[in-house]
């Protein structure tokens, strides 16, 4: 069931689309922030409420890097994989958070502290290598930078 | 040297809020084109300005504008490109948390001259300080009357909405942003009919990119002829160039269209990092071909990197060391690409996959006489026209000019069994 709040945050999306199935990725993303994913029971409810198909939904959902369709950690570390970050030594950054975490990209710590995986391009080239955790954009990184950064995230 | 696109753009302080963005002469381009202009004129100023779309493929703007038909249904719709997502790309970021204003402004003129009713502006989920600067400027703009019904009273109403999306480069492409707003699947579209006449819902859409849109205000304030003397080009304005990779200081800059690439990387970037040598650049993001020493003083416009072989694309380099290896750097742009294919059509998604993993064996050792006319047949399949929209088209241009200009390094990865850079090649 998706909770009042949740469903409220939804309909103050339909007035600004002329169909309920442009709200999905709104909805979706608005689930996300409540829950940290989105699962199989959530996914239903709102194709119920948007009036969409489910595997329609479900095609939807798993297009896009930022929708979960499993569950992660309380902080998401997002590694740029791309090529100005490659050129900078984004493979450096990777192997330390991976010695680091004991993760490997796509998995998510015995704590559930982190999950750690690449992204594309952050748009942030000039201060590559780059990584977003959470919300928060990182920057110039070098591994003894990264220490200090997750510390912030309990 | 006049910077108008980012003369109100601060490196640390935080954007111009409303009142700011008055005082610095922000809405007065509405003000005149609602109380002095017709549509039309607006449409004819941009034409006169010589604008091109800054997305990368470089269309006319006006031209653009005036695609869509006079008579034509409404409700018609404006979708900003801010789904900034090519790889090397940074420039949409600085208007959009530096003066969100401008661009407001800039979404509205056009919504205007275009008879819209409705704008949306299409940002990657990513950039989440954008979101929340942008979303605080739509806001502030209603309170100012500048946008809903009768703006300022000339009977001209638009609705601005900010839609965030949620990180595919698929959605980047025009058509494929419309079925994204739909909610379906960010596939591309058969063209035609295109989306002046049949866009988002089935109605006429106009589709700008954030740098194009945010110049708009400029050219109706100070008109096509000031705009087209900023430049050094045919091409009109000034333009934000970037620069990344080992460069003694990355960054961006605003500076005349048409400023050289050699003046763009050595005065502006400061040139190579001590000890490293420039081997090559790509001049406008992932999806563009190698240019090389021989193409330093080519000016940066959209006709004359064509002429050198590329695409101007978004403006923003990437520059390639000779500690770099061309072949790493390749598979990691064409891991990219495969990554990226929705899927669609063929020669993208099954020619991508198939070229990166060639790349890949012939980094890690593996690689076999024939490759290089395996991966040639490959570009030569996703050429323009192969396929639905211009993902695969991009992912060849790096891939064609590396295996010109680098030839040596990829047959040396299958002559030697591996990559001669220690470390894979990066850096």
């Amino acid at each position: 069931m998706l909770s009042e709040e949740e469903r409220r945050e939804i309909e103050a999306e339909f007035p600004h689309y002329p169909t309920r199935q442009a709200v999905c990725i709104d909805a979706m993303k608005i689930v996300q922030k409540h829950r940290g994913w989105v699962s199989d029971e959530a996914l239903k409810d709102i194709s119920e409420l948007l009036g969409m198909p489910l595997a329609e939904l479900d095609g939807v959902a798993t297009f896009y890097n930022l929708i979960f369709r499993q569950p992660v950690g309380r902080h998401v570390i997002y590694v740029c994989d791309s090529v100005s970050c490659w050129i900078m030594h984004s493979d450096r950054q990777f192997r330390h958070l991976r010695e680091r975490l004991g993760t490997a990209p796509g998995e998510t710590t015995a704590d559930g502290r982190f999950t750690l995986l690449p992204i594309v391009c952050l748009g942030a080239c000039d201060r590559a290598p780059v990584m977003m955790v959470d919300d928060d954009l990182h920057g110039l990184l070098e591994p003894g930078k990264i220490d200090g950064i997750l510390e912030k995230y309990r | 040297m006049e910077t108008p696109l980012t003369q109100n753009v601060h490196p640390v302080a935080a954007p111009p809020d409303r009142g700011a963005y008055e005082r610095a002469g922000g809405y007065q381009a509405l003000r005149k084109a609602l109380r002095e202009m017709t549509p039309e004129s607006v449409v004819e100023e941009v034409k006169g300005a010589n604008l091109r779309g800054r997305g990368g493929a470089g269309f006319p703007t006006g031209l653009k504008w005036s695609l869509v038909p006079k008579d034509a249904p409404h409700p018609r719709y404006v979708v900003c490109n801010a789904d900034e997502m090519e790889p090397g790309t940074f420039k949409d970021r600085v208007i959009m948390e530096g003066d969100p204003h401008e661009l407001v402004e800039g979404v509205i003129l056009c919504g205007y001259a275009t008879g819209a009713d409705a704008a949306y502006i299409f940002l990657r989920g990513e950039y989440k300080l954008a979101a929340q600067r942008v979303a605080q400027a739509i806001a502030e703009a209603y309170e100012g009357h500048y946008l809903g019904r009768n703006i300022l009273g000339s009977g001209y109403g638009l609705d601005l909405y900010l839609h965030t999306s949620a990180g595919r480069y698929m959605c980047g492409e025009e058509t494929g942003m419309l079925n994204a707003l739909e909610g379906k699947r960010a596939n591309p579209r058969a063209k035609p009919p295109y989306p002046p006449v049949v866009g988002l819902f089935g109605k006429p859409t106009t589709i700008n990119n954030v740098e194009t849109l945010s110049n708009v205000p400029h050219i109706v304030n100070h008109g096509a002829e000031w705009f087209r003397k900023l430049s050094r080009s045919k091409d009109g304005g000034t333009k934000i160039y970037g620069v990344s990779g080992k460069v003694k200081r990355p960054g961006w800059w605003e500076l005349p269209m048409g400023t050289t690439v050699r003046e763009i990387l050595e005065e502006h970037a400061g040139g190579m990092r001590e000890g490293l040598r420039f081997r090559g650049l790509l001049p406008g993001g992932a999806s563009t071909d190698f240019l090389t020493e021989q193409h330093l003083d080519v000016p940066m416009d959209f006709t004359e990197v064509q002429k050198a072989g590329s695409r101007m694309g978004t403006g923003t380099m990437i520059v390639m060391d000779d500690r770099t290896c061309p072949v790493g750097m390749v598979w990691n742009l064409t891991h990219f690409f495969a990554q990226e294919s929705c899927g669609w059509c063929t020669p993208c998604w099954s020619g991508l996959a198939w070229a990166e993993r060639i790349l890949k064996a012939m980094e890690e050792g593996k690689g076999q006489p024939g490759d290089l006319e395996r991966l040639e047949f490959q570009t030569k399949f996703w050429a323009p026209g192969q396929t639905f929209c211009a993902l695969a088209p991009g992912a060849a241009e790096p891939l064609q000019s590396a295996l010109k200009y680098f030839r040596d390094d990829f047959e040396r990865h299958i002559r030697d069994h591996g990559c001669p850079w220690a470390d894979g090649g990066a850096g």
